[in-house]
């Protein structure tokens, strides 16, 4: 398929981009530059739309779909590489469904607008390119690409400052998200040049295929800079790790995420929660899992366990201490920040059992490991994959109606609030559907995915698992705590002259939200037997 | 999906009783989602009308009733009287569509149940050749259905479809996308959930045309009944589910719908907290509840009932396997699931030590009480332990010569007695009319699941459904007492104001900042109001006031004290004792003496308290002013009438349902009402499947013989209880302001704790909700800002020290070397610009100075040349 010339996934990474630049260059009309960037977004869903049901009408075996390859760096062995699975497919949708609404949202924005408009779309364009990516440095380029529209959102857009503060907060957030982002994938780029070096390509699929010798090939039995073969593999490993640790997040590299979470501005919020983690935990299931295979079985120094464990601890910890976390909030964009760490952590542990599964199957020798165990696998990664998508429906609609109330309110305080349903019914009602579907309420989308990582995960971490349903209970708890402070109780009478009702923009958004996370709670298969397909592919793949 | 294909499902539906399963949940929640989307439609036109006339003050009493403030005035959305009569119009259809097809099935299938017709009984023939796989199916290969076939006529009636796709491994251990491992959703309709379709939709009829009533007067009735819906249809899907998981999706939204509705009035700090309490102690036990499916998935590998308990070789298999957990111990996965699912139910059917969500749960409107206490929510608890009775059972057999018990079976006879128990004595101290009855759906309960801990699970379910009739028939006629007292409070209020003492019953000052105890402070649940139209001291007398529901109210209480011979509740508890009584007597078995004992103490004490309850309630004069004036606003209104028709068509199987399951053997009924047998106990018995080979006779054991031991206890403790209570409240009725004399029997601290649940809320806000609130701000405080990101800080730090250094290095160093040279030039630069001074007298002494200079150098650097 072709647009403009162009294959359509690549059209899918340069058409943001190439629409971003225009709305940022349309003369200074506030309403020109609004329209012009949601009709480009609403264009780009249509395509994204487009490419998922032909992925769907065409391809039965989960594998790579609409490839394309060109030539592009060609001095490192990198390639311009794009094509889509079941598992690309689903997040390309969510960032394709996302950034109209985000757009949609921004329309309150009236500083500057057609520079926040552009960077939307850039941004949209960044994470398509890391969904989107068959090349390793692509993913790269991409990968650290996303993080400069999502810096100045944060850093020129975000919350007013506050009186007496020197250093307002969004100073402060945007630099440490910025830093720590940055300084995370600064191992990742180090690990990227070696395995591009010592392997030859960067293909993600050969390397990945090669994932045992891509080290060794070259240098079999020998030293590599002085240190054994293993350890500079668990280096590498080490640097990816951290890399997408920090980005999905996992505990306790989760700290720039309340922060920046709580300063940025709604939109930004809404793709931070809903594209941006996702890049993390798609790292994980794209390159770190299939990379280092034998690494996720081997113990970690000093610990006792293995790396996979470790990583579920790490997440069961999310888990908990995210629930926690978010339970202490009276910071209604922090308590919803917090509710990503604890709903990533399920991501965290569902990746955790492909990990363990996958690296024992192929440390087998790729012989014969119980089927029992494959279907663990298959369910907790399905799990994993579903909720990635869930909690970018659900996420997006948290910080959608928590930004909405913060901008007619101006204030992020949930102690000041009180009793708002009885002014805006329709709020009332959209705050608590969302705060349903983050609760992982059956019916509706966010128990879809819950249910099969814990399924998935419980033959594998049984006690983790039992201790991450303290978690599942706080979820609840807070998730109770931010409906009870802001809808119930008597009316806060400070806000009677206020319109704290919904607008005709985050209602739309809200509904479009609402009708994916309804039907994907009711009938999950429109996407998961996309993801399925693919995971049972990858799955199947290491078995040869 | 487009409309032909909704219309032909319909229309294969109508015809099809499979299919028709589907339908029954369809109608609740299509009223729920219809009133939904209407509501947002009408915003959205108003929107476009830019409609703010559609605002009203309020403390109009159009909007206004005693359960909301009236914000001085403010003005509020109103969503306008016609939409709210739709709503109800919607909301009735909605359960009466859901009746019909219910009832259709019900009485449809009944005419073919027995041996080897309805039911699992047969399930050798059923399990012989694996019909489900090649039943009668339509074109679409998704769909399978469970239709009468030949070999296995028909087992149950049911329907699936593909829900989730899953890859599975095949035999060569490679993976691929397999129909075979598909999750599969579906319904199901065999005799066990087709006693709760007769039970479920008629009740839920009666609460719905009750609250047209009790709602009348409410701005919010629209999203009542949409939520009502949303409860019922969950309630049907959980009956009619063919698989674990769905059961959880009902039980889920039902738990929603509690919350929901439990907070109805969300502006009283009571009902909200009431709401949290009730989701957050009832998710304590759905967590774990939900390892226990997943275990069972992962080990069964499905969670569809019939392809787990009609399968020997699962069963054997779980109950064989060790526990992944505690296997060591010697517990079963069986158990572990068996421990798991229990602990859901004692959540969900409000059992020590998860039954403090219940009592509160009365803080929302009347007919919510009667949803969660009868009709749906707490009977969902019971309903999904017999559903999965032989999984609980595991290898064990309760009824054995030598009984042995798995340890759910032990789990559940233990907690279920001493519940029964325990929420018995904290009923008799109550003053308020609800709040009796909360402790005694907690006891009731208690009943059942003890009786289902020794066996006797078609007693349970006979008690489940008997006790749902009764208790919501109790429930609703309290609150049409409630509503009468709030009547007559009004009179008083409006006589007084016309005195001139104004006092508002809702006082509404400027909202003062929340100095809340948060999200689970419960302790203060009871803020004085300075009259309670619930408390039962302040009532008496009200038969003469409202006839109609002092006499249906009579009906519930007797059935539910036991009431011998004439009542419901007498037949189904009375079963309970049989069958306790008979594997004590004849299997000396120690677990069957301690449910026998405890629920027998228990029974007394519920008579005691229900008469106790009606006495103070109906009895003697009126105690206060309020009491006087109570009544629904004369008899021919549509408060009154949609308010007590359900009482009366409810007290009608209070009284009657029992007669369904009389034992055969019993003296002079047995010969009138089962005169060929037992009418329930054959029904149900063909729920649990039974082989001759397969262990399963455990579950098809014939009642026991007629012993005159329990019945007599049934007659001993029912009619002891009431004369007790008839002795103490009745004989002489209570006069106004006169304590109640149970405190002078008592003493006041017994009577205290009793009142006050044992301080079991106050245990647990010391030992659960304060830790955690403490804990969640110590992980903020402690953790996140003071280690993670002092860390973070701290490296932050060191890099701008190393940094600063740096800069002072160059500074010093590189800038004294490198910004030195282009200095020096720039100073040069300036110099020499000085020196252009355009003077012609100061170039020549330039000049001639450079000449001696270098003539100077040239003449020394010459000379050292020479002299070396």
């Amino acid at each position: 398929m072709n647009i403009l010339g162009i294959d359509i996934l690549t059209f899918l990474i340069l058409a943001p981009l190439f629409g971003g630049l225009l709305v940022a260059s349309l003369p200074a009309n506030k309403w020109l530059a609004r329209w012009t960037a949601l009709g480009i977004g609403v264009a780009i869903f249509g395509v994204t739309v487009a490419v998922f049901m032909d992925y769907n009408a065409n391809v039965t075996d989960g594998g790579f779909h609409l490839v394309e390859q060109y030539r592009w760096f060609t001095v490192l062995g990198a390639s311009w590489h794009v094509g889509i699975d079941g598992i690309s497919a689903s997040m390309m949708l969510l960032t394709g469904l996302l950034t109209p609404l985000a757009i949609l949202i921004s329309w309150e924005v009236s500083d500057r607008p057609n520079m926040h408009l552009a960077l939307l779309l850039l941004f949209e364009s960044a994470s398509m390119g890391v969904f989107l990516a068959m090349d390793l440095m692509v993913f790269f380029l991409f990968y650290e690409l996303s993080l400069v529209p999502m810096y100045f959102l944060i850093n020129q857009w975000g919350s007013p400052p506050q009186k007496g503060v020197k250093y307002t907060g969004r100073i402060y957030a945007s630099t440490k998200f910025l830093l720590y982002s940055m300084g995370g994938t600064l191992g990742m780029l180090l690990a990227t040049q070696l395995i591009g070096f010592t392997a030859g390509t960067y293909e993600i699929a050969a390397i990945a295929n090669a994932a045992g010798e891509w080290l060794s090939i070259s240098r079999a039995d020998e030293a590599f800079l002085g240190l054994s073969v293993g350890t500079v593999k668990t280096l590498a490993f080490i640097g990816f790790f951290v890399a997408f640790g920090i980005k999905v997040p996992i505990w306790p590299f989760h700290t720039w995420l309340p922060d920046a979470h709580g300063e940025a501005p709604t939109a930004g919020s809404m793709l931070l929660a809903g594209v941006m983690l996702k890049l993390g935990a798609y790292g994980f299931l794209r390159l770190v899992v299939p990379f280092f295979p034998e690494v996720w079985v081997s113990d970690v120094p000093l610990f006792g366990i293995n790396w996979a464990t470790l990583f579920a601890f790490l997440s069961m910890l999310g888990i908990v201490l995210g629930a926690f976390a978010a339970f202490g909030q009276n910071d209604i964009k922090r308590l919803v920040a917090y509710s990503s760490v604890n709903h990533m952590g399920f991501v965290g542990i569902g990746i955790a059992a492909f990990a363990l599964l996958y690296g024992e199957a192929w440390v087998a020798e790729q012989s014969a490991i119980a089927s029992d165990r494959m279907m663990d696998a298959v369910t907790a990664t399905n799990g994993t994959v579903m909720q990635m998508f869930n909690h970018g429906l659900s996420s997006a609609g948290m910080f959608l109606l928590a930004g909405g109330i913060y901008h007619k309110t101006h204030t992020r305080d949930l102690t000041q609030y009180g009793g708002f349903w009885v002014k805006a019914p329709i709020f009332g009602g959209m705050f608590v559907f969302m705060s349903m579907s983050s609760l992982g309420l059956p019916g509706l989308n966010g128990f879809v995915g819950e249910f099969l990582i814990v399924r998935g995960t419980w033959p594998v971490f049984t006690w983790l698992t039992i201790l991450s349903m303290l978690g599942l209970l706080f979820t609840g708890s807070y998730i109770l705590k931010g409906i009870r402070y802001t809808l119930h109780g008597e009316f806060n009478l400070h806000w009677k002259d206020y319109n704290l009702e919904v607008n005709w923009r985050e209602f739309t958004a809200v509904v479009v939200l609402g009708i994916f996370i309804v039907w994907t709670g009711l009938a999950p298969n429109w996407i998961l037997s996309t993801i399925n397909s693919s995971v049972t592919t990858i799955l199947t793949s290491i078995l040869g | 999906m487009g409309f032909d294909v909704i219309s032909e499902f319909l229309t294969q539906a109508f015809a099809d009783r499979n299919l028709m399963l589907w339908l029954v949940p369809l109608g609740p929640l299509t009223a729920f989602a219809l009133i939904s989307l209407i509501t947002m439609l009408l915003w959205l036109v108003r929107q476009v009308t830019g409609g703010q006339e559609n605002m009203i003050p309020a403390s109009d009493p159009h909007y206004n009733d005693h359960n909301h403030p009236d914000y001085g005035g403010m003005p509020v959305p109103y969503q306008p009287d016609w939409f709210r009569v739709t709503a109800v119009i919607i909301g009735m259809s909605g359960v009466i569509w859901a009746l019909i097809f219910s009832w259709t099935l019900v009485f449809g299938s009944l005419n073919q149940f027995g041996a080897g017709t309805f039911g699992l009984v047969d399930s050798a023939a059923y399990h012989g050749d694996d019909d489900h796989t090649e039943a009668t199916s339509t074109d679409d290969h998704e769909e399978e259905t469970h239709g009468p076939a030949e070999d296995c006529a028909p087992c149950v009636y049911g329907h699936e479809i593909v829900w989730m796709s899953l890859g599975t491994p095949d035999s060569t251990y490679g993976l691929v996308p397999d129909e075979d491992t598909d999750y599969e959703i579906g319904v199901l309709l065999d005799p066990l959930n087709l006693t709760l379709l007769f039970m479920v939709p008629i009740a839920m009829l009666g609460i719905f045309t009750y609250s047209i009533g009790y709602m009348a007067h409410d701005a919010r009735q629209a999203k009542f009944f949409a939520l009502i819906s949303l409860f019922a249809g969950a309630m049907f899907i959980l009956t009619l589910s063919d698989n674990l998981m769905m059961m959880f999706v009902g039980w889920e939204i039902m738990g929603f719908c509690s919350y929901s509705l439990i907070g109805f009035w969300y502006e009283k700090r009571s009902a909200y907290n009431a709401a949290i309490k009730a989701f957050t102690v009832t998710r304590v036990a759905d967590v774990l509840m939900l390892l226990g499916i997943v275990y069972l998935w992962n080990i069964a590998g499905t969670l569809n009932f019939r392809d787990i308990l009609a399968n020997p070789d699962v069963l054997q298999m779980v109950g064989s396997t060790p526990a992944i957990i505690f296997g060591s111990w010697g517990l079963s996965a069986a158990g572990l699931i068996g421990v798991l699912l229990v602990i859901g139910t004692i959540g969900k059917s409000a059992q020590f030590p998860l039954h403090v969500w219940l009592p509160d749960a009365m803080e929302g409107p009347t007919p919510v009480s009667a949803m969660i206490h009868a009709a749906a929510m707490v009977s969902a608890g019971i309903y999904a332990i017999i559903r999965m009775y032989p999984l609980f059972v595991g290898l064990t057999n309760p009824h054995a010569s030598e009984p042995t018990f798995s340890a759910p079976l032990i789990l559940l006879a233990v907690i279920g007695s001493f519940t029964a128990l325990f929420a018995a004595t904290m009923g008799v101290a109550q003053r308020d009319v609800k709040a009796v009855l909360a402790y005694s759906t907690i006891s009731q309960l208690g009943f059942m699941a003890a009786a289902l801990g020794v066996g006797a699970y078609i007693a349970a379910t006979f008690h489940l459904i008997t006790h749902a009739f009764f208790k919501a028939l109790l429930f609703m006629a309290s609150g049409s007492v409630i509503h009468a007292m709030e009547h007559g409070e009004h009179h008083v209020h409006e006589h007084h104001a016309a005195h001139g003492h104004d006092d508002h019953h809702d006082e509404v000052d400027a909202h003062s900042p929340p100095p809340e105890h948060g999200v689970e402070g419960v302790s203060d649940v009871h803020h004085a109001p300075h009259f309670d139209p619930q408390d039962m001291f302040n009532m008496g007398g009200l038969s003469k006031k409202i006839p109609v529901t002092f006499w249906t109210f009579l009906a519930g209480g007797l059935s539910l004290a036991g009431f011998p011979l004439i009542t419901a509740g007498f037949w189904s508890k009375d079963e309970i004792l049989a069958e306790s009584w008979y594997g004590f007597a004849s299997h000396g078995s120690g677990l069957h003496a301690l449910v026998f004992f405890m629920l027998a103490i228990a029974a007394f004490l519920t008579a005691f308290y229900t008469m106790r309850q009606i006495a103070l309630t109906f009895l003697g004069e009126p105690r206060t002013e309020e009491a006087e004036h109570a009544n629904l606003g004369g008899p021919y209104n549509i408060v009154s009438i949609t308010m007590q028709a359900p009482l009366i068509l409810l007290a009608f199987f209070a009284v009657f349902a029992g007669f369904i399951g009389v034992p055969e053997d019993f003296p002079l009924f047995g010969a009138i009402f089962s005169p060929e047998h037992n009418y329930f106990h054959h029904l149900v018995v063909y729920a649990l499947p039974f082989m001759e080979n397969g262990g399963y006779e455990v579950f098809h054991v014939d009642a026991p013989a007629f012993n005159i031991i329990p019945v007599a206890a049934s007659f001993v403790v029912a009619l002891g209880g009431l004369w007790l209570g008839w002795m103490m409240y009745g004989r002489k009725p209570l006069e106004a302001g006169e304590e109640d004399p149970l405190i002078k029997y008592l003493g006041q601290p017994i009577y205290s704790a009793l009142q006050k649940r044992y301080y079991m809320d106050d245990l647990y806000d010391l030992v659960f909700v304060r830790p955690a609130r403490w804990l969640a701000r110590g992980v903020i405080s402690l953790l996140d800002k003071g280690i993670i990101d002092s860390l973070l800080h701290g490296l932050g730090w060191l890099f701008t020290v190393i940094g600063d250094f740096i800069k002072m290095m160059n500074a010093w160093l590189i800038d004294g070397v490198g910004d030195g040279i282009p200095k020096g030039i720039y100073q040069l630069g300036g110099w020499m610009r000085g020196v252009q001074n355009g003077r012609i007298q100061f170039y020549l002494l330039i000049v001639l100075a450079a000449v001696l200079i270098i003539g100077v150098i040239f003449a020394i650097s010459f000379g050292t040349m020479l002299a070396s």
